[in-house]
């Protein structure tokens, strides 16, 4: 598994650790005490440093190549799972896979973006990159979804929507500003998990819910630290500096009432065990869905404008 | 080559140049003469202005400010303007290069505008409207805290008045500083709409030079109609950004009016000296549909 940068002193610790137990079998020595002392330090040096992280380094786990994806948390958190493919006006966009599940037994539409965990995954869901075909498939399954009372989920881990000819041609931003307006209008609760990368438009097409929940090392921004840096500053290697300034992680926005609910992740981040990951994520989602239960249309629509009407800060 | 040629190659040498370029283009006019970007030709301040800052020789469609904007298509003595005192604040204390709240304070001395919309009612040719437009000169016509809440705002005056709303779009996207209350306002402002939908309330977007990123992926491409003025560009993701992740060289009319209209993506491009008279008209038949 890929090791960041900050967490390589964890390592070291463990490392020496190791090297102390294999003296001690060795030559017969009891090191035991030392080990155990060493062994206490490690983890109280890692809760610290997890619970501490800045906003890069929770960026840096957010985008590790081992963090579960969308495939995973179907496996992982539904059973009955039948994908919902294409957008019928000729293309399956893979960056966004949907389809119908039952999740504890209860009937759910669950849509979200695809990254793959190797370059051949990665070519074949054009790294969570969506086209707007897939914001239009997205569009159908939400409507499909609020005729037949299926509550939705979705899960959303992207660098953005993907910048490119074809996207520009068949309306990338109108297809994302076609699903803002038509969210507003569902019948059933929606509720949206930023998983990993909620980078800017390409995010928010898929999460204009009633709750939106976070993963703890997730980041939701309107526009990549790299991106920022580069505008602004004009230097992208301000991308640190950036991520800082733009108030990315799940705190920070919880303050703004931007989310409703930071998930905790395995220690070190969700990579680390994605079963745990999995199952904590699930038990929010549960939470959620039995808070909507009951709840008419116009209400559930109601709820949901009131919560992005309230949304911004200005002096009047 | 004949010495037309040498001209025109210049020119068109200039024109590709112009469209290459990023998506801001400096309009800023000389005391008394101007120079097209377009046809590269020297005019006289008076006659651009005459003009409403097109080019008498090539119809180049010059930014103007939303100010001049409502003087153009609202009948005289008819707007009132709302919500002007709704500012910015600076909820993150951001500071890239110098503060947000610095860079509020020179954009409003730079662009003598309150914030980057205005928004209000009025009457074309007579009917009732209520407008919002946008300004490109308040920090590239970025969309934060302000601009989504008084657009939203003006749409819920329409809803109570039942009048059209009309917007014209002028934005570089997403106002950073405000990070995730930016993209917001996105939202809130796309949830507007679909009130608007609901109520059967027309609504019209017009997308000047230029309009791209959060703001086209909002508000502005949600019009019952969607009206592109003459030559302006519009997008998604930026020509810079396409052209370093695809790698490739793109298109001189890659995202102008002209080329979305080719690809189906708006309604009809309008000159700017016509623009007041097609809005008349295409509130007049939806008014008309409405009372039989």
């Amino acid at each position: 598994m890929q090791i960041l940068e900050f967490e390589k002193p964890i390592y070291k610790m463990q490392e020496k650790i190791e090297e102390l137990k294999k003296i001690s079998m060795d030559t017969n020595m009891d090191y035991e005490k030392e080990i155990t002392t060493l062994e206490k330090q490690t983890q109280e040096y890692k809760k610290e440093l997890y619970e501490n992280l800045e906003a890069y380094q929770k960026l840096q786990i957010a985008r590790h190549p081992g963090r579960p994806n969308f495939l995973d948390y179907i496996n992982l958190m539904t059973e009955d799972f039948i994908e919902l493919h294409g957008d019928r006006e000729g293309c399956d966009d893979r960056a966004i896979i949907g389809g119908i599940a039952k999740i504890d037994n209860k009937p759910v539409m669950i849509i979200g973006t695809q990254k793959g965990k190797t370059t051949k995954e990665n070519l074949e869901y054009n790294f969570g990159m969506p086209q707007p075909q897939g914001y239009r498939k997205a569009l159908r399954l939400f409507e499909h979804a609020s005729r037949f009372n299926l509550p939705i989920i979705t899960l959303v881990d992207t660098m953005g929507a993907y910048p490119g000819i074809k996207a520009e041609e068949t309306g990338q931003g109108i297809a994302i500003a076609v699903n803002l307006k038509e969210m507003a209008k569902l019948n059933v609760p929606v509720i949206a998990v930023i998983t990993g990368e909620g980078c800017s438009g390409g995010a928010l097409g898929l999460a204009v819910a009633n709750k939106v929940l976070i993963l703890e090392h997730a980041y939701y921004t309107v526009i990549s630290p790299e991106g920022c840096a580069s505008i602004l500053w004009r230097d992208a290697a301000e991308a640190k500096t950036a991520a800082q300034a733009l108030k990315i992680t799940g705190e920070d926005l919880l303050k703004f009432d931007i989310v409703d609910e930071v998930v905790k992740e395995p220690v070190g981040g969700a990579h680390y065990d994605i079963e745990l990951m999995a199952k904590t994520l699930k038990t929010s989602l549960l939470n959620a869905l039995e808070e909507y239960k009951g709840k008419n249309a116009d209400e559930l629509k109601q709820d949901r404008y009131s919560k992005f009407r309230r949304m911004g800060v200005f002096a009047e | 080559m004949t010495l037309t040629d040498w001209f025109n190659k210049r020119k068109e040498a200039q024109q590709q140049a112009l469209r290459e370029n990023d998506v801001v283009i400096d309009d800023s006019i000389g005391k008394l003469w101007s120079l097209c970007y377009n046809c590269n030709s020297q005019l006289p301040k008076k006659d651009l202005e005459n003009n409403n800052m097109v080019c008498p020789n090539c119809d180049y469609h010059f930014r103007i400010g939303a100010r001049d904007r409502i003087k153009l298509v609202i009948d005289e003595g008819t707007f009132e303007e709302k919500y002007k005192n709704i500012t910015g604040k600076d909820p993150l204390n951001f500071v890239d290069t110098q503060s947000y709240a610095k860079r509020q304070a020179s954009a409003k001395e730079k662009s003598n505008l309150d914030e980057a919309v205005i928004t209000g009612i009025g009457e074309i040719d007579g009917q009732k409207v209520a407008i919002a437009v946008m300004d490109f000169d308040y920090m590239g016509g970025s969309m934060g805290s302000v601009v989504g809440e008084k657009v939203t705002r003006i749409m819920e005056d329409a809803l109570e008045l039942k009048v059209p709303v009309i917007v014209f779009t002028a934005s570089g996207g997403a106002r950073m500083q405000e990070s995730a209350l930016s993209l917001m306002q996105m939202a809130k402002t796309s949830c507007a709409v679909a009130k608007l939908n609901e109520a059967k309330i027309l609504y019209i977007t017009v997308l000047t030079e230029p309009t791209f990123g959060g703001v086209t992926a909002s508000f502005g491409t949600l019009g019952d109609i969607m009206i592109a003025e003459k030559g302006a560009r519009i997008g998604f993701a930026g020509r810079r950004v396409i052209e370093q992740t695809i790698k490739e060289k793109l298109p001189a009319d890659f995202q102008t009016a002209e080329y979305l209209l080719k690809y189906g993506q708006i309604d009809s491009i309008v000159s700017r000296s016509e623009m007041k008279e097609k809005l008349s008209k295409i509130i007049e038949i939806h008014n008309m549909a409405k009372s039989c």
